[in-house]
């Protein structure tokens, strides 16, 4: 065996692995609308088990709603129209992405405000720090 | 002044977050249903006793009533079948019972060995009907009033308490308000 085969043997190897991540129900025909399934799915939850996306669960729930997303698709639903119909029976908790809107300002937001907070802690420890009398580690020559 | 207030306040706030957090009562999973104050979803489904008849929920508009959502494959639903007999003794309100997700025979064993507790159930093997009513984990039980709106949902096994906690006194607000 040269290392042609080999190689080859191994790329085979290295792709029927990810051929297990494939859907069973088989790939979109048109490759734009399985771009779109799959940007989709891995934006959805999987609400039974609540930390994998609808993209990587095996959980029967998760099989049935990306067949949905899968039917939506073919029926020349737009990626806004299958958000909403999820969230309409899920809530926004199905979305890993939720939109920017009054209710989710502060999901946004925390981050900036924790950042905000720690500008302000670290500002006055520094001005404190600032006032204090430089100790310069020798003994006191008075 | 502040050196003081403010840890006492954050430590106030802290205790606030795990009495809130950490209460056992609480089950962090369940997830409020946008479903509830709308329109219950209508379905037509065959009958998981009979396959030749039909399910709907259309004719049972006008009337309160109460959804459940079981499978032969959920722990939980064994779990609270007693307390659905019992419900369903009271024969306060008509039980509609959703199969999801599941295999016929199965059911029908099921229901003639545990008791029916059931009106009627509809059979969904294809999880559609579920989907459209934002099931994500069976025993999933609604709460349906006269004018075929959702007015509650628990998630997780029922027991008599619960019912008689949760649903007994919004059926009958639901009877007084409504129809």
């Amino acid at each position: 065996m040269n290392i042609r085969t080999a190689l080859l043997g191994f790329a085979l190897v290295m792709i029927g692995g990810a051929a297990w991540c494939v859907d069973a129900n088989g790939q979109l025909e048109d490759p734009a609308l399985q771009a779109r399934f799959e940007s989709i799915t891995k934006d959805l939850r999987c609400l039974v088990c609540q930390n994998e996306s609808v993209a990587d669960s095996n959980a029967s729930l998760a099989d049935d709603l990306r067949r949905q997303v899968r039917e939506m698709l073919v029926a020349g639903k737009t990626d806004p129209q299958i958000f909403d119909y999820m969230t309409a029976r899920y809530g926004e908790f199905v979305r890993y992405n939720p939109p920017l809107e009054a209710k989710t300002y502060l999901i946004w937001g925390a981050p900036f405000l924790l950042l905000l907070a720690g500008v302000g802690i670290v500002y006055r420890i520094m001005r404190v720090r600032s006032r204090m009398p430089i100790d310069d580690g020798m003994p006191d020559e008075s | 002044m502040w050196k003081f207030l403010l840890p006492a306040v954050m430590f106030a706030a802290i205790i606030v977050l795990f009495v809130v957090g950490l209460n056992p009562q609480r089950d962090i999973h369940a997830l409020p249903s946008p479903l509830i104050g709308k329109s219950a979803p209508q379905f037509t489904l065959t009958d998981v006793l009979d396959p030749s008849r039909q399910v709907s929920n259309a004719p049972l508009h006008g009337q309160v009533y109460v959804f459940n959502v079981w499978a032969t494959w959920c722990a939980g639903c064994r779990q609270e079948h007693e307390a659905l007999l019992a419900i369903a003794k009271q024969n306060l309100v008509p039980i509609v019972g959703l199969d999801w997700n599941d295999d016929r025979d199965k059911a029908e064993r099921w229901l003639t060995q545990l008791g029916n507790p059931y009106n009627q159930v509809a059979f969904d093997n294809e999880g559609r009907v579920a989907i459209d009513w934002g099931v994500y984990g069976a025993p999933e039980t609604f709460l349906v009033d006269a004018h075929g709106q959702v007015i509650f949902k628990h998630i997780a096994p029922l027991t008599m308490q619960i019912w008689q906690q949760e649903f007994v006194p919004r059926i009958a607000i639901a009877r007084r308000g409504g129809a």
